[in-house]
């Protein structure tokens, strides 16, 4: 199980928690995974087409996945894993 | 005056999704930024040339397109800064019809930022705020002291503290509450989106940017205004977090939808400094996704935002306008600081250098053709930035009070101009 960081204006769906574990090899399956454990998540987090939302960053090990292999990014047990809305500002 | 208000909500540039006019930045939803939304039916019985030709020359004679309830309360006086036909700089860039737009003169400090801020704390004031605050890189901190202070109101500005040192003096001068953080600007702006959740203030550019980022659009109405009710078919504007260039857009594009011009083809182009370019960077490789840089370095502090917020929306406007971006080296904004001053007598700081020298870029590549008309976004004055060119312009040559001694120091150089000097023995 992978532990995952959930942002603040998240934790309504997640019943107040700001770290929860879930199950998966995969970034994609850790969402499926989230989405199946915290009903309603899954739509915050990735759009119609199951593409990341733009203003939603997702790390692995402080790694954007964006710029690593995006929702097939391998994930192993160890690995942490943060939801965190973009900044905007400036 | 219509009954109907202009400004008429908050709405979610990724999913539409409508909010209430207040102090609230990113949707509920989906994260993405809230803009604000108009009423143009509304604002073309009300908006005319007439009637705009007839109101004071500041930014607010575009009053119906700007996100405030009433009349505006700070700032009355900003903008509508010349706009220079730039015939020398022209001539040595190689292109026909060239004009500066020039906001290193703008109301009260001498940047474009003015211009954002005036909406922000006007509308800050509407929503009841006693604290107005920002993230910056110096200019809009100039800005928001000033204004503040003109307005009475209480200012906190947060800054990278190895800013350039006149831009510092210039928002301490004002009695604000200046506040340097160790680390580049994102880390800034991190730290003002968390004091922004949790003191009641208004930040011009987290919880009020929908209201501030609507006032850049004025620069793009002026141009417009200035060229005769015509669009450049380039312009040229440099990028931190990328929002000036999409509010230009958004002018040009607003303008033909309330019937103040007629649709016309423009592109607009987007200059960032090599050492900070995450923008020019994605949209050169042809994606839409900015990868952030940690750590900028380069000269141009007022455009080092390494994770643009609106970096993608920028390039989409650049794409969807047939544009393209540019950037260069710190040297190259030097020669483009000089240039701009030796031919025109214009005096910008980093960013103006910026935009000139990738324009220049632009130009010599062919992506400007030569024969269309082009503006340059001239944003701030060099004076702010003197520490970038200080050792880079020559110095005074030192003489005694003796005209034998001045005679001697330009006897080669009048020796060399080819036109004879007027004789003054009989005049």
């Amino acid at each position: 199980m992978s532990t995952v960081r959930i942002p603040t204006p998240l934790r309504k769906l997640t019943g107040d928690q700001e770290v929860v574990t879930a199950q998966g090899s995969t970034i994609a399956e850790i969402l499926t995974d989230l989405d199946q454990k915290f009903p309603g998540l899954g739509e915050r987090i990735c759009d119609e087409e199951g593409n990341v939302r733009r203003f939603v960053n997702i790390f692995i090990n402080d790694e954007d996945i964006r710029f690593l292999e995006e929702k097939a990014t391998p994930v192993k047990d160890t690995d942490e894993i943060s939801i965190v809305p973009a900044i905007a500002g400036g | 005056m219509s009954d109907r208000p202009f400004f008429s909500n908050l709405k979610c540039r990724e999913c539409g999704r409508l909010y209430p006019k207040e102090a609230i930045h990113i949707c509920e939803f989906d994260f993405g930024p809230l803009e604000a939304a108009y009423d143009y039916d509304a604002i073309k019985g009300s908006i005319s040339r007439e009637a705009i030709a007839s109101r004071p020359q500041s930014m607010w004679r575009y009053r119906e397109l700007l996100p405030i309830d009433g009349a505006p309360t700070v700032g009355v006086q900003v903008g509508f800064t010349p706009l220079v036909k730039a015939d020398r700089l022209a001539k040595r860039l190689g292109v026909k019809e060239l004009y500066v737009k020039n906001d290193t003169v703008n109301y009260p400090t001498l940047s474009f930022k003015d211009r954002v801020v005036s909406v922000a704390l006007s509308r800050a004031r509407e929503l009841g705020f006693k604290v107005v605050a920002c993230a910056s890189t110096g200019n809009l901190a100039n800005s928001v002291a000033a204004n503040a202070a003109s307005a009475g109101l209480t200012s906190y500005v947060l800054i990278p503290s190895d800013l350039e040192r006149s831009k510092v003096v210039n928002s301490l001068v004002y009695g604000t509450n200046v506040v340097g953080i160790e680390g580049p600007y994102d880390q800034v702006n991190r730290l003002c989106s968390e004091i922004a959740g949790k003191y009641g203030w208004g930040f011009v550019n987290v919880n009020l940017r929908p209201y501030y980022a609507e006032g850049s659009k004025s620069m793009g109405f002026e141009i417009v205004e200035q060229l005769g009710w015509k669009v450049p078919r380039h312009t040229v504007i440099p990028m931190a977090s990328g929002s000036l260039l999409t509010k230009i857009y958004k002018a040009y594009t607003e303008f033909a939808k309330v019937g103040i011009i007629d649709e016309q083809p423009f592109s607009v182009h987007g200059a960032q400094a090599t050492g900070c370019s995450p923008i020019s960077t994605a949209m050169k490789k042809g994606i839409e996704v900015v990868k952030p840089v940690p750590k900028p370095e380069t000269i141009v502090k007022s455009l080092a935002i390494g994770t643009p917020a609106d970096g993608y929306y920028a390039i989409r406007t650049m794409k969807d306008t047939h544009g393209s971006a540019e950037d260069c080296t710190d040297e190259e904004v030097v020669e483009g600081i000089k240039l701009l001053a030796e031919t025109e007598g214009i005096f910008a700081e980093t960013a103006g250098g910026t935009t000139v020298a990738c324009a220049k870029k632009l130009i010599e590549s062919g992506r400007i053709p030569a024969d269309e008309s082009i503006v340059l976004c001239i944003t701030g004055h060099g004076l702010k930035t003197q520490e970038a060119i200080h050792e880079k312009c020559g110095a005074p040559r030192v003489i005694k009070p003796s005209l034998r001694e001045f005679e001697a120091l330009v006897a080669d150089e009048l020796a060399a101009l080819e036109t004879p000097q007027p004789s003054t023995l009989n005049s």
